[in-house]
């Protein structure tokens, strides 16, 4: 079996770790790659495309099986929209597949870079979690191996406990070898977007609640670095319907969806985030910031194809290395819709009195959903980003460690594609020990000897 | 051959974060002098560390010190002229650390002849085997490993006595001339590959090695002075220094020497 000692990074580059790298294309490498973990006394960590903002997919000193490589889309129907694909197949090539043919993932999430085990592991949403819940939701079926040698079949009926135990299990209780989706009928290559100025947080918010039943995806951005805490604007978009667009083989050509590689036609995209550097500290956020607020000061609609809505995160490229070589963290809070105004109005002030802005602040919709480790509440989330530098990182910690207490103690709740402080005690109060217990359970079951063990799984759910 | 704490693949070390990042240390010959002190001021940056020394009481003594808040230390007795043993203890440290980005090789010895008269092979050869083909059994795999990972850092504790042979103890200046080149030629190999290699040149410091020495040892520093000299060199991946730092200058000036009168001289 060959191991690759390797270093490698958290997608906010402010977290590394080496471990021992295996390429994963076939069942028999996750088995072989068990069998070496069990031999040499390690533990094993599925990789996919790396695109979480914290500790999920390293594993410091031991095995990481890069899932990257496989990843052929296996079965695409285009009279049903199922898609039988491998784990590491991207939203990317998956969206890339059936768009043409007039379909869309019900669920993405706001790069296209990751893979679709990553996706289940975490149980990714998008900017309509309150329409259509998480990507599990829209899982028809799955096969995994665990641990143990087993290979299984899950789907809602078929071994219903491993299927919302594994999908947002976080890679700990097998690994995905096969994902068979369900995909969204569209009617067009566009989305119809509407943009609202909002001047509050209480405004914000109860605008979130009230038109999110009229569109099909919202997403607010804030202001995080000004003291009129929540202003920002808020964008609504539907689908549009049958017949409302003349001509949809025409909207749906990828060319017509891919992101442009250059801005304004000249500076390549691909060199823009050394252009940002300069503004990623606190004076250039708040520039930024306040000029984008006052650019957003009207109300207007447009038309914006899926890949260009959707796909924020991939416009500039490596945007995330503007942040700097201690790179940034994300902080994602879930609070029920009583007490999601109150919470937040602490927390962005709190930021603000210690003079750790955060550079972006972006608000969503969300509703429950029945997956084991579910981040979901009925209310809103708030996903802030902070850049990381020597000097503030205790100062930082110290804050966050606050931000969590106020969180859990007002029903919140952590999505751990997101947060990386979030300790072990935390993480035991929001799930509830009840549902701790269940998931050491079937980890008990589908991983007797602990093989599988990820820098977040020590992190939230110590030793087992 | 290791303790029992560090016998679980994940240790029980404080988990790593972007906001507590605790960079992985390996320290070899930690328990004592400039070993012990770069240890502690390691601990107090935050740094998990494993430890490994030959002098098995000293190492638990200043593990259970740096242990006495949260878990930071792990401790690995071995003598480093058991060449055979250390890819495996390799292999475990890197995973009881959960990885590896720093390793600083301290182990020395020095047997002064006793005189400029005085020969003793057993005592030459001891010094070899440890200052230099110990330093060569570990960095060796290391150098590899981290060329793979396109990451680390490798600090070896040279000596200015490496940088000329004197009439004092010619095998301890060649251990420590052929632990320098060793280096050096790490360095031109790894720099490439995003590793840095820094050497280290400590003039006297007040350790037991010291108290060995014959003849005058002026200027002597504590070996916290040339801890914090060495974290600052780490924190800026400096290439070589000398600690204190005039000891470049002196050098400077004796390697200029020439033979001539050099081989006149009684120091």
């Amino acid at each position: 079996m060959r191991t690759q000692f390797t270093q490698l990074e958290n997608f906010g580059h402010s977290l590394r770790a080496q471990s021992f790298v295996i390429q994963a294309r076939t069942k028999d490498d996750v088995l072989s790659a068990f069998k070496l973990a069990k031999e040499k006394n390690l533990t094993v960590t599925a990789r996919g495309a790396g695109r979480s903002y914290n500790d999920a997919s390293l594993n410091g000193g031991g095995i990481v099986l890069d899932m990257s490589a496989w990843n052929l889309i296996q079965e695409w129907n285009p009279h049903t929209g199922q898609v039988r694909c491998e784990p590491g197949v991207t939203l990317e090539q998956l969206w890339q597949k059936v768009e043409p043919d007039g379909w869309w993932p019900p669920v993405v999430s706001g790069t296209m870079k990751t893979t679709l085990g990553g996706c289940l592991s975490a149980n990714i949403h998008g900017k309509n979690n309150f329409q259509m819940g998480p990507i599990g939701e829209h899982a028809l079926e799955f096969t995994a191996i665990l641990p143990t040698g087993a290979e299984i079949t899950c789907s809602p009926k078929l071994n219903a406990d491993l299927f919302y135990g594994m999908i947002s299990g976080l890679g700990m209780l097998g690994i995905f070898t096969s994902i068979t989706l369900q995909m969204k009928r569209i009617y067009s290559g566009l989305l119809s977007v509407d943009a609202f100025p909002i001047k509050n947080l209480h405004s914000h918010l109860s605008f979130l609640q009230d038109n999110a039943p009229k569109y099909d995806y919202i997403v607010g951005w804030l202001d995080t670095t000004s003291s009129t805490i929540g202003r920002g604007q808020i964008h609504g978009a539907r689908y549009l319907h049958e017949g409302e667009d003349k001509n949809p083989q025409e909207t749906f050509k990828l060319k017509n969806q891919t992101l442009p590689p250059r801005i304004f036609g000249v500076i390549p995209k691909s060199i823009l985030y050394i252009l940002m550097k300069p503004f990623v500290n606190n004076f250039g956020a708040w520039a930024i910031n306040t000029g984008k607020y006052i650019s957003s000061l009207y109300k207007h609609s447009f038309k914006q194809s899926h890949g260009a809505f959707h796909f924020l995160l991939d416009y500039v490229p490596n945007w995330e290395l503007s942040y700097g070589k201690h790179g940034l963290i994300q902080y994602q809070s879930f609070l029920p819709k009583e007490t999601a105004e109150f919470v937040w109005t602490q927390l962005l002030k709190l930021s603000l009195k210690n003079n750790l802005p955060s550079y972006l602040g972006v608000t969503k919709r969300h509703r429950p959903d029945k997956f084991l480790l579910s981040h979901a509440v009925d209310g809103f989330s708030l996903a802030l980003d902070f850049k990381v530098t020597d000097k503030n990182r205790k100062k930082l910690f110290a804050m966050l460690q606050d931000f969590d207490k106020i969180v859990v103690a007002n029903g919140g709740r952590f999505y751990f594609a997101k947060n990386s402080e979030t300790t072990a005690d935390t993480a035991k109060i929001f799930y509830g020990e009840e549902t701790v217990e269940k998931f050491r359970k079937l980890k008990k079951r589908c991983d007797p000897h602990g093989l599988l063990e990820s820098g977040l799984y020590r992190r939230i759910f110590g030793k087992s | 051959m290791t303790d029992q704490t560090a016998s679980s693949p994940t240790g029980k070390l404080a988990p790593a974060t972007p906001l507590n990042p605790r960079r992985r240390a390996l320290v070899i010959g930690a328990s004592e002098g400039i070993g012990s002190a770069l240890t502690r001021k390691l601990a107090k940056e935050g740094y998990s560390l494993a430890l490994i020394s030959r002098q098995k009481d000293k190492l638990q003594a200043l593990c259970n010190e740096l242990n006495t808040k949260e878990k930071v230390a792990l401790s690995y007795p071995h003598d480093v002229t058991q060449y055979d043993e250390v890819p495996s203890l390799l292999q475990k440290i890197v995973a009881d650390l959960g990885g590896l980005d720093t390793v600083i090789f301290m182990a020395g010895v020095n047997f002064p002849p006793g005189g400029n008269d005085k020969y003793n092979f057993e005592n030459d050869r001891k010094m070899v085997e440890v200052n230099l083909i110990g330093a060569m059994a570990w960095l060796t795999p290391i150098a590899e490993m981290f060329q793979n990972a396109k990451a680390g850092q490798i600090v070896g504790i040279g000596s200015v006595a490496g940088d000329r042979g004197r009439v004092g103890n010619p095998a301890y200046n060649t251990s420590k001339a052929g632990f320098a080149t060793y280096l050096e030629a790490l360095r031109n190999r790894l720099t490439r590959h995003g590793v840095n290699v820094l050497t280290v040149k400590p003039g006297f410091v007040k350790t037991e090695m010291l108290k060995a020495a014959q003849g005058g040892t002026p200027f002597a520093i504590e070996p916290e002075k040339a801890a914090d000299d060495i974290y600052k060199a780490m924190r800026k991946r400096k290439q070589i220094i000398y600690t204190p730092f005039f000891w470049r200058y002196i050098m400077f000036i004796i390697q200029h020497i020439p033979s001539f009168i050099f081989r006149r001289l009684s120091f």
